[in-house]
């Protein structure tokens, strides 16, 4: 298919187009047997002129799939600590050690070190937990906000955010980045059943000594096996590093 | 976007031949799929290659005893790199689709892997994120909706910082998303739409790579129309889609494909279009098309045309809207530029991919339809000739040049003097030979107008045994009144 030389020179010239030629049709144009109009057309999704382009484009989703999948190789190198305060994380490989950081230390609530997977959640929770300005205001009115982006409802208790969340939002009972805050009372305690969790917040709830008995003593395992803080957790049961501050002087 | 996807290619002990062989399968696959209307299945999606042992050894199927084991290894271990091996080990049995339903089947198993998903060990975290997505991949609409429990969690991680977790948990909630109604049922109160407009805004290449194709997933969707476009619609993720698609040196290739197909999937639902020409959807596309064309100029890449197709498809459904006109849209187009353009595409497909020459020309349609100023533009950019080339490719093709040849002719005798003489009659003589009717058809309808508008056109129709050319098709039902209508013109002229 040749093309006029003069074509690519136009494509790169300015806009603007020559003055389109007088229109003038005769009625005969269109008079039987002869029925042409001249009307822009439009497909639908599922039309069959759509296949060819739509087999290509999922030849290309086939591949990239394929690719994703793969679990790159990770550049290695020479070993290196987390230089975050109370953390002796160590790595060997850059990729890691950012996803650890925003894991672990990005979101990091002040009061109580607890981190949160995004700066939503550590919004809510620090007006939660710690503003005591939110306690009395919450006594007037509905402060507990809907924990899903975009929703703008507010409810009078944490109790009732939740029920809304799972009737309306279809989230889990027991959403880990949800959890009420506890008294310390030990018979507040969660109920103790879940597989799933990790049970440091609530060994540490009922029996105020450190976690060496508990089976799984959660957190990050450290290469310089040192006990991990125990204000490490995520959002999880109640205020441990309230509790008793003379166990900080063997964090790392 | 593409040297990064050829960077994380595995190395193939397979050749070239049997590289073809298995693109001409997987091709028929696609193609019979989408005729049945099942396109969008993950079967299709994960093409299966056990041969390829891109991490040494294939993985074996595991049973239920090593996957409770793998489990509680990871959950209870006492050593990192125990419990992180544990994952991984687990992970490599789950691409077996035994291994992904001996998982689904054990109880608790989900619920503890929900539970290391969401641990503050960031590398468990991870390694339990890529047993999720493996998960995603299955055939399974059973194992798809046994990933149900974990999906809050993957949209609240789409807020996180985290570029590689967050492009994971994307593509895990894109296969997700394919395989289940049910999974889309739960996703859109969750809110997954606030959740990617969130974070559309992220300037991680690779992370928008994959929301796009999340998104795209979302949009192919069956109940897509009534349930999910018009929250997209309502959400800010049109503005910040079309941004993706400016041209200019921040548009990334493969970014700006998976969006243009989100962007054909909203358009040819047609749901609510005219806000997208609101938004600025046909200034953005023509410009992008324009782009497109400069680049297939500059360079050898293949896989412009992934980018081409969506973008023709997207304005040429756009200028079917009635608001086109009322919006000044037509004015944005009426640049010969776009004419110039899409001769470049054209020129372009006639090259390397030729079954995308009708979508081109469709464009060329509902560009010249209805406007006296892009007939223009064709006549005085001397387009003709090289349209009339593309008249041999197939019979879908001649009858769509044909059709932009009668946009211009009807527009009256200005434009006919322009069309004869030259190449136009000696190629309809030729294709008044085919013998497929709707080709014949159209150049009788074509003919009609010429004769009607350039008389002259008659005499030398007469000289060329037109009249000959005519008479093979007197017989046939769906022409005979035109051909016996032209033979009357040609004989009384």
């Amino acid at each position: 298919m040749q093309l006029p030389p003069a074509l690519c020179a136009r494509l790169a010239a300015g806009p603007g187009a020559a003055e389109p030629l007088p229109v003038e049709r005769d009625p005969a144009a269109g008079a039987a047997p002869f029925h042409f109009v001249a009307r822009p057309v439009r497909f639908p999704r599922e039309h069959q002129f759509f296949e060819d382009g739509d087999v290509q484009r999922h030849l290309y989703l086939q591949d990239v799939i394929m690719q994703v999948a793969d679990v790159p190789e990770k550049p290695r190198v020479p070993a290196f600590a987390c230089q975050v305060a109370g953390c002796c994380q160590v790595f060997d490989a850059l990729d890691d050690y950012e996803h650890h950081y925003h894991t672990l230390h990005g979101n990091v609530c002040s009061f109580c070190k607890r981190a949160f997977p995004s700066g939503h959640l550590l919004d809510a929770h620090i007006l939660e937990w710690h503003d005591s300005l939110f306690q009395i205001l919450s006594e007037r009115q509905d402060m507990y906000q809907c924990l899903v982006e975009g929703c703008t409802e507010k409810f009078k208790t944490s109790r009732d955010r939740k029920d809304h969340m799972v009737r309306m939002h279809l989230y889990p009972a027991d959403f880990r980045f949800d959890k009420p805050k506890k008294s310390r009372s030990p018979a507040s305690a969660e109920a103790p059943g879940d597989s799933g969790e990790r049970s440091e917040g609530e060994a540490m709830e009922i029996c105020s000594e450190p976690v060496a008995a508990s089976p799984a003593p959660a957190g990050e395992r450290r290469i310089c096996r040192h006990r991990i803080p125990s204000t490490i957790c995520f959002g999880q049961g109640a205020a441990r590093g309230f509790k008793s501050n003379k166990k900080k002087t063997k964090q790392c | 976007m593409w040297s990064r996807r050829q960077g994380r290619l595995r190395p193939t002990v397979c050749g070239v031949e049997e590289l073809r062989r298995r693109r001409r399968e997987r091709e028929a696959a696609l193609r019979k799929a989408r005729r049945e209307q099942q396109l969008v299945s993950k079967r299709l999606l994960r093409d299966d290659a056990p041969e390829e042992a891109g991490e040494g050894c294939v993985a074996a199927i595991l049973g239920e005893t090593e996957v409770q084991q793998f489990l509680r290894q990871a959950q209870q271990g006492t050593e990192e790199k125990e419990r992180e091996g544990a994952l991984v080990s687990l992970r490599r049995g789950l691409q077996h689709p035994e291994t992904q339903q001996t998982f689904i089947r054990l109880e608790g198993s989900m619920r503890t892997l929900v539970g290391l998903l969401t641990s503050n060990q960031a590398l468990l975290q991870l390694e339990a994120a890529r047993c999720l997505h493996e998960l995603s991949h299955s055939e399974q609409s059973t194992v798809a909706e046994a990933c149900l429990p974990a999906t809050s969690y993957l949209l609240t991680y789409l807020s996180g910082h985290s570029s590689d977790f967050i492009e994971l948990c994307l593509y895990t909630l894109g296969n997700l998303i394919v395989e289940s109604e049910a999974v889309r049922r739960q996703l859109l109160p969750q809110g997954i739409v606030p959740a990617l407009a969130a974070c559309i805004q992220s300037p991680h290449v690779a992370v928008l790579e994959a929301l796009g194709y999340a998104l795209s997933q979302l949009l192919q969707a069956e109940e897509a129309p009534e349930k999910i476009i018009p929250s997209i619609l309502a959400s800010t993720l049109p503005q910040h889609m079309l941004q993706m698609l400016q041209p200019g040196p921040k548009l990334n290739p493969g970014v700006a494909v998976e969006f243009a197909w989100c962007l054909h999937y909203i358009i040819c639902s047609q749901v609510s279009n005219p806000l997208l020409i609101g938004h600025g959807a046909l200034s953005t596309l023509g410009l992008l098309l324009l782009d497109l064309a400069g680049a297939v100029q500059k360079t050898e890449d293949a896989g412009l045309e992934l980018l081409a197709c969506p973008v023709l498809r997207c304005l040429s459904n756009l200028l079917t809207e009635a608001a086109v006109e009322t919006v000044g849209g037509q004015m944005q187009l009426r640049d010969e530029r776009v004419v110039a353009a899409l001769f470049i595409l054209l020129q372009f497909f006639f090259q390397k991919q030729p079954s995308l020459l009708p979508e081109g020309l469709w464009l060329l349609n509902n560009l010249t339809a209805n406007s006296p100023s892009f007939c223009t533009s064709l006549l005085s950019l001397d387009l003709i000739e090289p349209l009339l080339q593309l008249l041999p490719v197939s019979n879908v093709v001649s009858v769509m040049v044909l059709t932009v040849l009668c946009n211009i002719a009807e527009k009256g005798p200005a434009y006919c003097q322009r069309l004869w003489p030259g190449p136009l009659l000696p190629a309809l003589l030729h294709t008044l030979a085919f013998s497929d009717t709707e080709v014949v058809g159209q150049s009788l309808e074509l003919l009609h107008l010429l004769f009607l508008y350039q008389p002259e056109a008659v005499q030398v129709f007469l000289q060329q045994s037109g009249l000959q050319a005519l008479e093979r098709h007197q017989e046939e039902a769906q022409l005979q009144d035109r051909v016996y209508a032209l033979q009357q013109t040609a004989l009384q002229g």
